[in-house]
This record gives structure tokens, C-alpha cells and sequence, in this order.
């Protein structure tokens, strides 16, 4: 593929990122953002018989509880039709009788839908963290600042995971469907797999390679990268016992989903011919 | 003779056992208006399609002014390229006017053009709409207008006047014409010979994936030597007396009904078998001769009248 023109990949980008903010989905999803984030730190401790402010360091590792469900869902849902609604509606077709190749079209829908997702994190959270602060105090903004940026990440994976399916699905419904499946799979039962071997492995074979296995799912790799930061948290979950030092570098981490957001991708510009 | 615009050599598109377009060469020259008709399924959109670089070949060559139709370098060739899809979808919650700029951006067009080109096709009053709100025939005349962003030097129409009132089909024809007379080619498909034979340089006949005739229309109706269609109506003890004529002319009657028979003669036998029909005197009661029409013969009449 020689010759990629930005400007392409730009009107793309555009249409999509206009698309979303003019059907008000930018709006809705950064609202959404901004009063969980609130009624979680405000109510998360109700478990524990008291409700009001607390520390922020805690009310990050709540919140990272939140997105892990959540974010990973929106990027699911925004991104799943990407293609093959144009496929479906024909509009595709037009689309590509222009001097456009289809890597620009690929890479403009993954950007413009990058950039809602980007505004609605980014506002939603800065909006939230805004009001925090000014309860809290301003100590651990360093930390809020990497919660939501790994959060717009894990985003990002997710939508590229979703543009994938958007390519492989051969209609709307079953992307829909893979795209669903897929949140469950990351979200619910990968942990759960993974505990089960661990009951099960134990003292059959070693589970040195078990910690890496956490690699393999975009949203626990957000999970350890936030909660590894804070050292009160990490008490608090007791993680330092199972959790290697070598794989909690943040830059490791952080590459690991840099690797979710470009692999996914990777594989739809391949079979998107 | 000037090189032609459009390339196609012994082009194949095979779906596993299906042969949507069998081996098809094509020529079409510079400033033409062609027109490539057939059934639906014939395999013009097939075509149109492998020709516009979107659908790869099984087999064969495409070319258009002498670039491959694949690859980087009909990147360029495309900006001179307008395209009209069969089953046009625009995006519904775009104006009319918005779609135009997204598509002028694509094609590197001056989005300056686009208030004259929705003028041009009628739809200035509606602008600022949504498509969403417009009728068939008004998407229709927007996805035109798309397909003349940036001047463009070729023109694939397929099935342009879908959708459009007769009065929107004689403006699309007025507006071609125009277009021709700038030095513009263009391609076009029709499921109906009738309104487009009159209106193209030459065309070319398409039926299970191949092409079945191809020339001007006048070289076309002179190269067919047509058969005639004939029905019969008879009175009920009048039938055994026809059959049994036609037994005698050596003629297979291709359908029959109630008191009515149909079948088909060569032109030289008109008179001999019009005057053994006279012969049987009462007990016929009508007599139809139809001149079939070029779309009769290649479209499939024989295979739509036969039992």
C-alpha cells in the first residue's frame, strides 16, 4: 500500500466525529460519565455504613470498577456497525468509487469514532474530576489525569475490536451479536476463566506465566495499571502478593494496550479487501 | 480511429459455480454514450462494478485510459470519475447540501460547485433538508448531482432514471445530452430498451453474463431478421381445423389458451401463412400480428411466451 492520504482519512474522520455530536451521543455518553462518576464517590462506601467525600485514591479504584463495565460496552456499541452498516445500506459501494482506498476509510471511521469517545471521556471524567477536586482538594490530580487517559485507552481497544467485527460480521445483527459477546467474554467471564485455572493448576503445573495471562484482556491490563499506582490500593486488594513488579511497569502496560488498539485494527485492514 | 476509453478484455466473474459475467470484450470510445442493457441479473452491475475497480475480476483486464482499474494509481483516474449506483443510499441525516460537500471533499472537488449542481438537478429549494425527508426520486436526482462533482471526464450511470416521473426522466436525458455535447463518456444501464435505444451511440445487449449483441441500433435491428408473433383466436370447433393448418406450415404453436393459440413466423412465410388463416374462414374470430420489438428478441420474449 503506497501512499496513504491523510486528508481522506480526515473527511472520514469528520463525518463520523459530526455524526456523533450532532445525534447528541457525545453529550449523552459524557453525562453519563460525569454523574457515575459522582454518585460513586459520593456513595461508594454505603457498603461500609457511611456515604460522603473520601480519599481520592479510593474513589479512583471505585471508579475503575465502573469503567471497566461501562467503557467497554460504549466503544462496543459505536463501533460495531462501522462497515457493515455501510455494506448493508449500499452506501459502501459509492464510498468507494471515490479516489479513497479502503485502509482511509477504515482508519477515518476508527479516528472520528476515536474522537467521541475521546471528547466524551475526556469531558465527562474532566467534568466529574472538576467537581471532585473542589471537595478534595487538588493532591491527587496526577493520578485522575492517568485514570481517565487509561481510560480513554481502553476505550480505544474496545472500538478497535469493534471495527474488526464491523469488517468480519456479514450483517448488522451479527455484529451486534459478536459485539456483545465479546464484552462478555472481556469483561465477565475472562477473570473467572482464569481464577478457575488457577484452583485448578494449582500445584499441577506453575503458574508463572498466569500474571501474563492478564495481558491477553485490554480491560485487565487497565484494572492492574490503575490500581498499581496507588500504593494504599494495592494494600487495600492485597495485589502485590500475586502481581509480579516486572509486569506492573506502567510503560509495559501501557504498550500492552497500545498493542489492543492496533492489533484489532491491524486484522481488519487485512480482511477489509 | 482514436484509442478507446474503456478496456475490456475477456473479462470472467465467476461466484463458485455461478458465472455472473462470462467473457466480455468491450471497447467503448472517448465522448460516447453507451448503453448497456438487459434483465436483472444479466450481470450489468456486475460489470459496472468490476469497471469501476470495486469488485476485482476472476479473470481478464479492465482498463480505463489505459490505467488498471485496481491499485494506487486509479486513485487518479477516479477523480474523473462520476458514479451512479444502482441501489443508491446516501446518509439520511446529511442535507442535501451536506452530502454534496462530503463528497466533494472525497473527490478533491470545489465544494463552491455545489449550491449549481443541486440547482442544475432541481433540488436547490431543498438544500437544507434532510435527506431523510426526501422522496425517491429526489435522492435519486442528489446521487446524480454526486456523480457530476468535479467535472468529471467519465460518467457511470447505472439505472439512472430509478425512481424518477416521466417528466424527471425527459430532464435526465436533456441533462445527458448536455453532457455528451461537453465531450463527456458515459455508460449507462436500463432494464428498458424502449428509453434508452433512441438516446445512445451504441448499445450493447447483456443476458446471462455475456453480451449478446452489440452495435447501433439501426446496425442492430438490420442485423436481426425477426420473426413475427402471431395470435390466434378460434371459435371452440374451430381448433383441430387451426392445428392442423399449422401442422401442415410446419409451425409449433408456443402457447396456447382458451380459444387463442400464439406462435411465431419468419417474415418471408407473412403472406403465405396470413392467407392459410384466411382459409379457415369463421372459424377464427381475431388475428394479432406483432412486429416484435429488438427487446422482444434479445430480452427473452420467445422464453416468456412458451408454456
Amino acid at each position: 500500500m503506497s501512499g496513504i492520504e491523510f486528508g481522506q482519512i480526515g473527511v472520514i474522520a469528520g463525518k463520523e466525529f459530526r455524526d456523533r455530536l450532532r445525534n447528541r451521543w457525545v453529550l449523552a455518553v459524557a453525562l453519563v460519565f460525569t454523574v457515575f462518576a459522582l454518585v460513586i464517590a459520593y456513595f461508594g462506601a454505603a457498603q461500609q455504613g457511611a456515604v460522603g467525600w473520601r480519599n481520592i485514591d479510593v474513589t479512583i479504584a471505585s471508579l475503575v470498577s465502573l469503567v471497566i463495565y461501562l467503557v467497554p460496552l460504549i466503544a462496543l456499541i459505536l463501533g460495531y456497525d462501522a462497515i457493515v452498516a455501510e455494506r448493508e445500506r449500499g452506501s459502501l459501494d459509492l464510498l468507494l468509487s471515490m479516489p479513497i482506498t479502503r485502509f482511509e476509510v477504515l482508519l477515518g471511521k476508527f479516528t472520528g469514532l476515536a474522537g467521541a469517545l475521546g471528547v466524551a471521556t475526556v469531558g465527562g471524567f474532566g467534568l466529574a474530576g472538576l467537581l471532585l477536586f473542589a471537595q478534595l482538594g487538588g493532591g491527587a490530580l496526577y493520578h485522575y489525569a492517568g485514570f481517565v487517559l487509561s481510560a480513554f485507552l481502553l476505550s480505544l481497544c474496545f472500538l478497535s475490536l469493534a471495527v474488526m467485527v464491523s469488517v468480519l460480521a456479514e450483517d448488522r445483527m451479527r455484529a451486534s451479536g459478536i459485539a456483545i459477546a465479546l464484552w462478555f467474554f472481556y469483561v465477565l467471564v475472562y477473570d473467572l476463566l482464569l481464577l478457575g485455572l488457577l484452583v485448578l493448576g494449582e500445584g499441577r503445573f506453575s503458574l508463572d506465566f498466569f500474571p501474563a495471562l492478564l495481558l491477553l484482556n485490554p480491560a485487565d491490563i487497565f484494572r492492574i495499571l490503575n490500581i498499581f499506582g496507588f500504593e494504599d490500593v494495592r494494600r487495600l486488594y492485597g495485589l502485590a502478593t500475586v502481581f509480579p513488579e516486572t509486569l506492573a511497569n506502567p510503560w509495559l502496560l501501557g504498550s500492552a494496550l497500545v498493542f489492543w488498539i492496533i492489533a484489532p485494527l491491524g486484522v481488519a485492514a487485512w480482511r477489509f479487501k | 480511429m482514436t484509442d478507446p476509453l474503456i478496456e475490456i478484455r475477456s473479462v470472467h466473474k465467476h461466484y463458485g459455480a455461478i458465472h455472473a459475467v462470462d467473457g466480455i470484450d468491450l471497447d467503448i470510445a472517448p465522448g460516447e454514450l453507451f448503453g448497456l442493457i438487459g434483465h436483472n441479473g444479466a450481470g450489468k452491475t456486475t460489470l459496472f462494478k468490476m469497471m469501476l475497480g470495486l469488485l476485482p475480476v476472476t479473470s481478464g483486464d479492465i482498463r480505463i485510459g489505459g490505467q488498471a482499474v485496481r491499485g494506487e494509481a486509479f486513485r487518479q483516474v477516479r477523480r474523473s470519475i462520476g458514479y451512479l449506483p444502482e441501489s443508491l443510499a446516501l446518509y439520511d441525516n446529511l442535507s442535501g447540501l451536506e452530502t454534496l460537500h462530503f463528497f466533494a471533499r472525497l473527490k478533491g472537488a470545489d465544494r463552491a460547485s455545489c449550491p449549481a449542481l443541486l440547482d442544475r438537478v432541481g433540488l436547490a429549494a431543498a438544500a437544507g433538508q434532510r435527506v431523510r425527508n426526501y422522496s425517491k426520486g429526489m435522492r435519486q436526482r442528489l446521487g446524480f448531482a454526486q456523480a457530476l462533482l468535479g467535472s468529471p471526464r467519465l460518467l457511470f450511470l447505472d439505472e439512472p432514471t430509478n425512481g424518477l416521473d416521466p417528466q424527471g426522466i425527459l430532464e435526465f436525458y436533456r441533462q445527458l445530452a448536455e453532457l455528451r455535447q461537453g465531450g463527456v463518456t458515459v455508460v449507462l444501464t436500463s432494464h428498458i430498451l424502449a428509453e434508452i435505444q433512441q438516446r445512445v451511440d451504441r448499445l450493447a445487449l447483456m443476458r446471462n453474463g455475456r453480451i449478446q449483441a452489440l452495435g447501433t441500433v439501426a446496425a442492430l435491428r438490420a442485423s436481426q431478421d425477426l420473426p413475427l408473433a402471431l395470435r390466434v383466436a378460434f371459435r371452440p370447433d374451430g381448433e383441430a381445423a387451426l392445428r392442423q393448418m399449422l401442422v401442415e406450415l410446419a409451425i409449433a404453436p408456443l402457447a396456447a389458451s382458451a380459444y387463442e393459440l400464439r406462435f411465431t413466423c419468419p417474415r418471408q412465410r407473412k403472406m403465405a401463412v396470413l392467407a392459410a388463416l384466411a382459409g379457415l374462414g369463421p372459424a377464427l374470430t381475431d388475428i394479432d400480428v406483432h412486429e416484435p420489438s429488438l427487446e422482444d428478441i434479445f430480452l427473452g420474449y420467445a422464453e416468456e411466451m412458451a408454456p
